[in-house]
């Protein structure tokens, strides 16, 4: 158990490493000065110099990645070119609202996915299996940037049961975690069923049946239990699809997250927050990631004795 | 439930999907020379609804929604093919190389994997998409550049197995260099994978062109983009819904078909994708 850990562990600071890295780089991607793009043609020299400095583009470029590394640990992520403020700090007030947009999102996917998936698993071959799966390939298929406007037009301007846009009660965060959470309950349901479909395959799943137990306690007692596993591992890896999401989602809503601040600092040329917003998504992936891998060698002890 | 087209025999089941991508990609390829305006202003004609003159009406600035649904045909397109073209070449180079050399060379790349992988794609798009300016050339780049990292994983989980095989083996004993065995002997063989995963590449990579250029990040107007379309329709969408509806369903119609499709295709050349 301990090795394990500690290989997860170290795999995942050498992709945090890599990912701060690349996040750095990207702001040495803008095509010409970075500075110009910022302030514009008409800047004055002296702003122009000012800012440079303040970016520590005037310096080599490992002295920049040296500093730009020593100064994350204190989550100094520079300031906010638009308000003058430290990034961390927009971050933090932003950051609340992604998490329960996800959360929201992801809750609503499981609720979804969950009844879907066993359903269309159980009746295999059936109508209701194509049904449920022609669904969900329908579900993948609709973009949440579609998907959101067409939500918005019937439940808020046409039927007036939710608000149009922004966070401002419980009210305001359905459509949006709706919007987000319907792509991935689609792509879970595919998951679930195969999943499922793979365990009622097994032996105890036969034996249980011979034993003469319901059908229903077969797929609650033993069934479900093992299917939901690697589920598990897959919900880590579609967090990723959701966070994404999220930054589309957030704009069509005016939802006031991450990712609508990415969206916002991209237009506004706020380089440092764009930086910032990729980081802290990226690392907030990474860390759930780790965990959901620890989580699932901890809930099957089979991995466990593999290693 | 069950959609209709669940219901259908096998034949029609592919028959109508084949039948709204040669229809998309029809319009792709002729959109250039057909006699259509979908930049021509027509006042009087603003937010007029489908039907009136137009088929499908005309957009806040009196331009003809069908004629920018074609041209928007062209555009994703232009890029779902451009994407998968350049992600799968990079994915299979970097792929390849790395599993076929193994070593120092593999751990390099697959570390490399890994740290791309730990964005969420459409991130990394997004943020490269905005950094490099609008455009289409950058969006391409972008969503290639995010790309390339689920080809590279399968060609190397692939050729990790199939260069124990005996062929393999049989050609480096007599002498077959090593570039050779990679490109003749080993990559014709990850073909069926690759060919299933480039065909929902092309689903996603429609969807993610219409999401940045939803965004602002993709084609700049008054060029037309599916996306676009909608972003532009939103602000009308209670006096004038088809300027959102016509788009979106196109982008859903041409995403569900390839993946139809893509599911059809895995289940025939019996291919297993991993996660």
């Amino acid at each position: 158990m301990i090795p394990l850990l500690l290989s997860r562990v170290g795999t995942a600071i050498v992709v945090i490493f890599g990912v701060c890295t690349l996040v750095f780089l990207l702001i040495h991607l803008v095509p010409g000065d970075p500075v110009e793009a910022m302030l514009g043609e008409g800047a004055r020299p002296a702003d122009r110099v000012a800012l440079r400095e303040s970016l520590g583009l005037d310096r080599p470029l490992i002295e920049q990645y040296m500093e730009y590394l020593g100064r994350l640990p204190q989550f100094d992520l520079g300031e906010s070119f638009q308000d003058r403020r430290p990034v961390s700090q927009i971050l933090a007030e932003r950051l609340p609202a992604t998490l329960e947009l996800t959360a929201a999102a992801l809750v609503l996917a499981l609720l979804l996915a969950l009844p879907l998936g066993v359903t269309a698993a159980q009746n295999r071959g059936r109508p209701l299996d194509a049904g449920a799966m022609g669904l969900s390939l329908l579900g993948i298929s609709i973009p949440n940037f579609w998907l959101g406007p067409l939500l918005i037009l019937v439940f808020s301007l046409w039927l007036g049961w939710t608000p149009v846009s922004g966070r401002d009660g419980p009210a305001s965060l359905i459509l949006p975690a709706v919007t987000l959470g319907t792509g991935l309950a689609a792509v879970l349901a595919r998951m679930v069923r195969s999943s499922v479909l793979e365990v009622l395959g097994e032996d105890y799943v036969r034996t249980a049946r011979a034993k003469g137990l319901s059908e229903r306690a077969v797929l609650w007692g033993h069934a479900l239990r093992n299917a939901l596993l690697p589920v598990l591992t897959l919900i880590g890896l579609q967090l990723g699809g959701l966070l994404g999401g999220a930054v589309i989602t957030e704009t069509v809503f005016a939802w006031p997250g991450v990712g609508s601040l990415l969206v916002e600092a991209i237009q506004s040329r706020d380089y440092p927050v764009v930086q910032a917003c990729v980081l802290l998504i990226s690392l907030v992936y990474v860390l759930v990631n780790t965990l959901t891998d620890l989580v699932y060698t901890w809930v099957d002890p089979r991995i466990r004795s593999i290693s | 439930m069950g959609l209709p087209i669940f219901r259908l025999p096998i034949a029609p089941r592919v028959a109508l999907p084949t039948g709204i991508l040669v229809l998309w990609v029809a319009a792709a390829l002729t959109a250039h020379w057909l006699p259509l305006s979908p930049n021509a202003v027509d006042l009087p004609a603003i937010l007029a609804e489908p039907g009136s003159g137009n088929l499908l009406g005309n957009d806040d600035l009196g331009r003809p929604v069908f004629d920018r649904l074609l041209a928007g045909a062209r555009i994703s397109f232009g890029v779902g093919v451009g994407v998968v073209v350049l992600s799968a070449f990079i994915g299979v180079l970097v792929g390849g190389v790395g599993a076929f050399a193994g070593g120092w060379v593999d751990l390099l790349l697959v570390r490399l994997i890994d740290v791309f992988l730990a964005f969420p794609g459409i991130l990394l798009a997004i943020a490269l998409a905005g950094i490099l300016g609008p455009g289409i050339d950058n969006l391409v780049i972008a969503l290639s550049a995010v790309g390339w990292v689920g080809y590279a994983r399968l060609v190397r989980a692939q050729i990790l197995t199939l260069k124990r095989r005996d062929h393999v083996v049989a050609a480096q004993a007599l002498g077959v260099g090593p570039g050779r065995i990679l490109f003749r002997h080993l990559l014709p063989l990850t073909l069926a994978p690759l060919i299933v995963e480039a065909t929902f590449g092309i689903a996603g990579a429609v969807i993610a062109e219409a999401g940045l250029s939803f965004l602002g990040l993709g084609v700049q107007p008054p060029q037309a983009s599916w996306g676009s379309m909608i972003r532009d329709g939103v602000g009308y969408m209670l006096v004038a819904p088809h300027l959102v509806i016509a788009p979106g369903v196109a982008i859903a119609l041409v995403v569900f078909s390839v993946n139809l499709l893509g599911d059809r295709l895995r289940d025939r050349l019996d291919v297993r994708l991993q996660g």
